[in-house]
């Protein structure tokens, strides 16, 4: 198993994460997955990757450093995104219980053992 | 061309709808391209019929053109659309004052000086308007061929007496107060809250960079595609509608929310105030927004 994998599978351990992913930026693809069955891992890829790239612009747009992590919160779940550095975005799906303050310090961990 | 111009150009040339339009116009107008300028604004209005500043920036190019009439007619459409919008009052301020219509002027003016209080050019233009109406009236002279529109309430337009350029220009970069009574009374009501509708256009409250530029009209546009994103992410995962976008940045909290279905709300806070926090006040500011909203509808 890859380190990326291991720290994925890291993750998913934390009650209510239904899954993650390593996502290239640019394009969108998934590098590394641990998903949930049900999850579906290229459109969590593609659409976590966008969204932080739009982010990543208005963030700039507005004189303001890069973004270190985000949440979008729904009435359903949350997505969380953290980047690695400019190319890769560690992303994680909770669902409504999730306890999100220690699924963004994981992630932040995470994020840094990969950037 | 500059590169501003032509980096303009190109993301219109890429992006039809585009409101860089505005811009764009309003940058060619500066270099006296007046009819680049139009063709660019005209454009633009007939894309956005429904926007005021479009009809706005069609007049202002009007008026440099020296095309009184029509420019009159685009600021009387900018005022039906957005009775708000100080630019088209002081624009129509200053075709009145032009056609010696010295009460509308004056109303227009008093408008455009009660919104913005600190435009210096606005009150010394309504002070000029002031004292011609106290002064005694010569003989009438021809009028200029304006006419005045359904805006006007004087019923019988004072002669010109002191035809001649107002103290003012229609440069419009400073931030609108009545806008900014958006948020009047949370703490950022004029900087770090804004309020955006969902073509990206400013609604109210402002904000400045770290080094104190106004940025707010950029951010603006920039959030109807981050609202659209969010929106697309929560319903193809399957999590319903969106409620929130929390973004922590190296140097800031940023908080997007949807205070109605067709408005987004920005709150930007120092890394000082924790996230939590930014939430709960993106709350009160969004409610303030509804409320202001509906007044105004």
């Amino acid at each position: 198993m890859s380190a990326a994998a291991e720290l994925l599978d890291r993750l998913s351990t934390v009650r209510g994460i239904r899954g993650s992913a390593l996502v290239s930026a640019d394009d969108g693809l998934t590098v590394a997955e641990s998903l949930m069955a049900g999850v579906d891992g290229r459109a969590v890829a593609a659409l976590a990757a966008s969204l932080v790239n739009r982010l990543r612009r208005a963030t700039e747009c507005a004189g303001r450093r890069e973004p270190v992590f985000l949440q979008l919160h729904a009435a359903g779940g949350t997505v969380l995104a953290a980047p690695c550095g400019p190319e890769l975005v560690l992303v994680a799906i909770a669902g409504p219980d999730t306890n999100v303050g220690l699924a963004r310090l994981e992630m932040l961990d995470v994020a840094g053992r990969l950037t | 061309m500059s590169d501003d111009i032509r980096g303009m150009t190109a993301e219109l040339a890429a992006d039809p709808d585009s409101l860089v339009f505005l811009d764009l116009g309003e940058a060619l107008r500066r270099r006296n391209q007046l009819d680049a300028a139009y063709k660019v604004a005209r454009t633009g209005a007939n894309r956005y019929p429904e926007l005021a500043r479009a009809h706005d920036l069609c007049a202002r190019i009007l008026c440099d053109r020296g095309d009184r009439d029509r420019a009159f007619e685009s600021w009387v459409s900018a005022l039906e659309l957005d009775p708000t919008l100080v630019s088209a009052h002081k624009g129509l301020g200053f075709l009145y004052f032009q056609a010696g219509d010295l009460a509308s002027a004056d109303k227009h003016l008093a408008y455009a000086g009660q919104a913005d209080p600190d435009d210096m050019g606005t009150a010394a233009a309504l002070e000029r308007v002031h004292a011609l109406q106290q002064a005694p009236q010569p003989v009438a002279a021809p009028r200029p061929r304006v006419v005045p529109g359904p805006v006007s309430e004087s019923a019988e337009p004072a002669p010109v007496s002191a035809a001649g350029e107002l103290p003012f220009s229609f440069d419009e970069s400073r931030p609108s107060p009545v806008r900014d009574a958006v948020f009047a009374g949370l703490d950022g009501g004029t900087d770090g809250l804004l309020l955006v509708d969902s073509a990206g256009l400013r609604l109210g409250g402002g904000l400045r960079n770290p080094e104190g530029m106004d940025v707010a009209d950029a951010v603006a546009a920039m959030l109807a595609g981050v609202s659209k994103e969010a929106e697309r992410t929560a319903r193809l995962l399957d999590l319903g509608d969106w409620r929130g976008l929390a973004v922590e940045c190296g140097d800031g909290n940023l908080f997007l929310s949807a205070p109605t279905e067709s408005t987004l709300l920005l709150t930007v806070r120092g890394l000082d105030i924790p996230m939590g926090r930014v939430a709960r006040f993106a709350e009160r500011a969004s409610m303030a927004a509804r409320t202001w909203l509906e007044r105004s509808q």
